[in-house]
């Protein structure tokens, strides 16, 4: 276990300099210049140098490369060439209300996503489950933005339930984390039931009935835990997906998280924050994959840990 | 016999499945008594509805499209096709129990043993969680499981498939049901496991008193099993009787067929052994071992030797036969003689070293060898003709243009016994038997010098079984194909093979011509398998052995570590067997 989750970190962290590397490349090789954002039109040649010579913008790629990762082995992730605040501080601000809009839409869409998924598979062939894979399929294609503004414009604008944006309370929470939700709740539906209804087939199902066991016994106790482990694997990677959605819906709802952040960054060329926020965002991937594969074995004692 | 009160009673039950052309019916006006302590056998072959029948008892049709249409089950003067679900459901596993077929798929993988025998006497019994569990400890005694304590907290794939049934049959038998209904129970276990659960029932029987149906497609394992016997083909009954009189003197010609069909020990044909020609394939001391890694740097920690230090020849024109149990690694080998693991040892066929080729002498040996597979289904692609299943030898290969390679294809159907006109059609459309012959037809395009037969007929009924063994037997006297027959059923090897290898462990532990391997075995080992194997005889008496409820040992071992290697001795004009 413990020479496991060893490798596993050593693994995570090669993961993460090969981010690092392909996103500062890629900022590298931007047409977008940061210095002229930070300069202003009306700058001179010789400002927009000076600038450019005090952000060390003017060396070589491989020597700005290695000051960076110089940076982050002492914790330091540079600082906002506009903002003038170290990127940490901003990122450790904006960090705790995204972890908790995360955990509000993952919470939203397993809900959703597998309860649907579990009545279409129980429904199999019937109204029911046409219905609710329709609906999948909806929720799938569905552009969130468009998601998102329905939802403010229905329970915000014309019922009133839920104020239009902000952070604070969970009224606030409850429109951000349904739009994130319903997005991933068509997947998880859509793999619930096909994984349900493999499993429904399964010959130990047949055990069980054959046990006089009653018929929720069977699908609770004996069809959910198995159907649900192909499902535990994709959360893991899902988080990644989840990243992009967290952008749109910060930015619709006004909600203060690094999704946000990362937008406005984005805008203005501002490579620090950028980097910065693809860090943490990889960082999370990562976590929740290797997260997933620790719950695995303990729900599947077949997957042994070595 | 002499009459006993009736458990069950199934009268005139139709079972009717719903189709777009109305109801079809599975299983026509099937009647049948089973008397307290009594073991009724339902025999036939795949298709023929036994399976059907006895879910129908249970109450467990799939519905919604399955279903009762007509007749009585009757368990005690008490119907049961008419019960609502709840009173079914306390019916269902406290009455009447049942076991099935794949120990190792019919166990929740997720959850532990005990949990799983504490769940089906809870169901039907209002005992506290600790008294069910010692009601399941007893079961599991019941049934002489090794270690019933620790067995309760491990989990399904901790244990062998022997094991795995045992489970199933303490699961069953847990709450003393009067029937017991046992579809298949034997079918995918190994010869000499099957012995154990076969004397491990006779023997709860006996304590018990319960009835069982027993299911199943084996006549040895209804010879030696069952007082009465009813044979089953298309959903009715073709023949009902007592077992003695089934065998002696069948009544109806399907039966005939079917015993016909059966393969017996000792009828094998004794013809004299093939001159001894140039071999086609060599093996020297073949070992195949796979890594299994650990550790903080994921290092080999542990191998599994699966083929050790195997040496034989195969001659041409002759069939050599690997027999064996699961896990023996006779697979294996066969995988490794065309190429898909990698070996070590020298592998010589058609004079061709097998690790020293490069690509094209790589394809040439695909040429040379060609391997038949058990599964026929999962062996042709779905979305591919047969004619272009068949002809893609030819085409990988280079041989001849479009037409001559259809003409080809054509005349290679008709070899195996099917029609040129099949080409177009997909191999859904076919039987498994008919499908085990695409396969076969495939193998031959290339006109391969050996071919293997990996299981080949072993998922196949026993009508349909004699008839591709008597296709092999055919094609080899024609072509003068050498082929390396690999089963597990002693039985069908006994009839087929020139030699015979049988392996344990991963290593060859006797070694000889049919008739000496099966005339006098000398190593225990395959004294085991032979009498182990059913006999479709009633009145044939097994001599009393012990009740064997061994396991077979793994073959992983730490690294640096091996097994001891077995030297072959000659005791006779080839036959070879291992010291012990």
């Amino acid at each position: 276990m413990t020479a496991y989750l060893l490798r596993r970190l050593v693994q995570s962290a090669l993961i993460l300099l090969g981010v690092s590397f392909i996103t500062f490349f890629l900022l590298y090789v931007l047409p977008a210049d940061p210095v002229r954002q930070i300069a202003g039109r009306a700058a001179t040649q010789q400002t927009v140098e000076n600038i450019r010579h005090q952000l060390g913008l003017d060396q070589p790629f491989v020597v700005q490369y290695i000051r960076y990762l110089g940076g982050l082995m002492q914790g330091d992730m540079g600082r906002s060439y506009l903002q003038k605040t170290e990127v940490a501080s901003l990122i450790a601000a904006r960090l705790p209300p995204t972890l908790l809009l995360m955990a509000a839409g993952i919470f939203c869409e397993l809900v959703l996503g597998l309860t649907m998924g579990v009545i279409a598979a129980l429904r199999r062939g019937r109204a029911a489950d046409t219905g609710l894979m329709i609906t999948s399929f909806v929720a799938v294609s569905a552009p969130q933005f468009l998601v998102s503004l329905l939802l403010l414009y229905v329970f915000a604008v014309r019922l009133s339930w839920f104020p239009i944006g902000g952070y604070g309370t969970f009224r606030h929470l409850v429109l951000p984390a349904v739009t994130l939700g319903i997005l991933g709740s068509g997947w998880y539906a859509r793999m619930m039931r096909s994984s349900m209804i493999e499993v429904l087939r399964a010959d130990f199902i047949r055990t069980a009935r054959a046990k006089g066991l009653t018929r929720a016994r069977v699908i609770l106790r004996h069809a959910l835990p198995n159907a649900i482990l192909p499902v535990i694997a994709m959360i893991g990677i899902d988080i990644g997906i989840f990243m992009g959605g967290v952008v749109v819906v910060e930015s619709v709802f006004g909600w203060p998280g690094i999704g946000q952040l990362a937008w406005q960054a984005i805008q203005r060329v501002d490579i620090p924050i950028i980097m910065g926020v693809t860090l943490v965002s990889a960082c999370a991937i990562v976590a929740g994959n290797l997260i997933a594969d620790l719950i695995a074995p303990a729900i599947d004692p077949r997957i042994r840990i070595r | 016999m002499t009459p006993t009160q009736d458990v069950l009673r199934v009268d005139a039950l139709t079972v009717s499945v719903r189709t777009e052309d109305g109801l079809q019916p599975l299983v026509s006006d099937m009647t049948f008594r089973l008397g307290k302590g009594e073991t009724l056998a339902i025999a036939g072959e795949s298709g023929s509805g036994k399976s059907i029948t006895s879910l129908a008892i249970m109450g467990l049709l799939p519905p919604p499209a399955v279903r009762v249409t007509g007749g009585a089950v009757i368990l005690n003067s008490r119907e049961l096709t008419q019960l609502p679900e709840a009173e079914m459901r306390a019916v269902r596993g406290d009455r009447i129990a049942m076991i099935f077929q794949e120990p190792m798929t019919s166990l929740n993988p997720v959850m532990t043993v005990g949990t799983q025998l504490v769940e089906a006497i809870r169901a039907h019994q209002p005992v506290s969680r600790a008294a069910a569990r010692a009601q399941a400890l007893e079961a599991l005694k019941a049934v002489r499981l090794s270690q019933p304590e620790r067995r309760l907290t491990q989990y399904p794939h901790e244990l062998s498939g022997g094991m795995r049934q045992r489970v199933m049959i303490a699961m069953a038998l847990a709450l003393k049901p009067e029937v017991l209904i046992a579809d298949e129970p034997t079918t995918a276990l190994d010869v000499t496991v099957q012995r154990e659960v076969l004397d491990l029932l006779r023997d709860l029987q006996r304590e018990t008193g319960m009835a069982i149906l027993l299911i199943t497609h084996d006549m040895g394992v209804v010879a030696e099993m069952a007082d009465r016997v009813i044979v089953m083909r298309n959903g009715r009954i073709e023949e009902e009787g007592d077992v003695r009189q089934i065998f002696a003197a069948p009544a109806a010609p399907y039966t005939r067929d079917l015993l016909a069909a059966v393969p017996r020990m000792g009828q094998g044909r004794r013809a004299p052994p093939p001159p001894a020609a140039a071999p086609v394939a060599r093996l020297q001391d073949v070992q195949v071992r796979f890594d299994l890694k650990g550790g903080v740097l994921g290092r080999v920690t542990h191998r599994v030797h699966a083929v050790e230090h195997v040496s034989f020849d195969i001659g041409a024109g002759e069939t050599f036969a690997l027999v064996g149990e699961s896990g023996c690694g006779k697979s294996t080998l066969a995988r490794a003689l065309v190429g898909l693991v990698p070996h070590e040892g020298r592998i010589e066929v058609d004079g061709q070293v097998l690790g020293a080729l490069d690509t094209a002498g790589r394809k040439a040996l695909s040429r040379a060898v060609q391997i038949i597979f058990q599964d026929p289904m999962a062996a042709l692609d779905p979305r591919m003709k047969v004619g272009d299943l068949v002809g893609e030898p030819l085409l990988i290969h280079g041989q001849g243009d479009g037409p001559a390679r259809a003409a080809q294809v054509a005349d290679l159907l008709q070899r195996v016994g099917l029609e040129a006109a099949h080409m177009d059609r997909y191999p859904h459309e076919f039987s498994g038997g008919q499908r085990q012959r695409i396969c076969i037809a495939r193998a031959l395009a290339l006109r391969p010098k050996l071919l293997i037969a990996d299981e080949s007929v072993s998922a196949l009924d026993v009508s349909v079984q004699a008839r591709v063994l008597d296709l092999l037997a055919a094609l080899k006297r024609e072509f003068g194909i050498a082929t390396l027959f690999i089963s597990h059923d002693m039985a069908v090897v006994e009839n087929v093979a020139d030699r015979v290898a049988v392996m344990y462990l991963g290593q060859v532990v006797e070694m000889g011509t049919r008739a000496q391997v099966f005339g006098a075995p000398r190593h225990p080992y395959t004294q085991r398998l032979i009498a182990a194997v059913p006999v479709p005889d009633p009145t044939h008496v097994r001599p009393p052995a012990p009740r064997l409820a061994g396991d077979v040992p793994s073959p992983v071992h730490p690294l640096g570590q091996g097994p001891a290697r077995l030297l072959l001795a000659d005791a006779g004009d080839g036959h070879m067997v291992a010291a012990e």
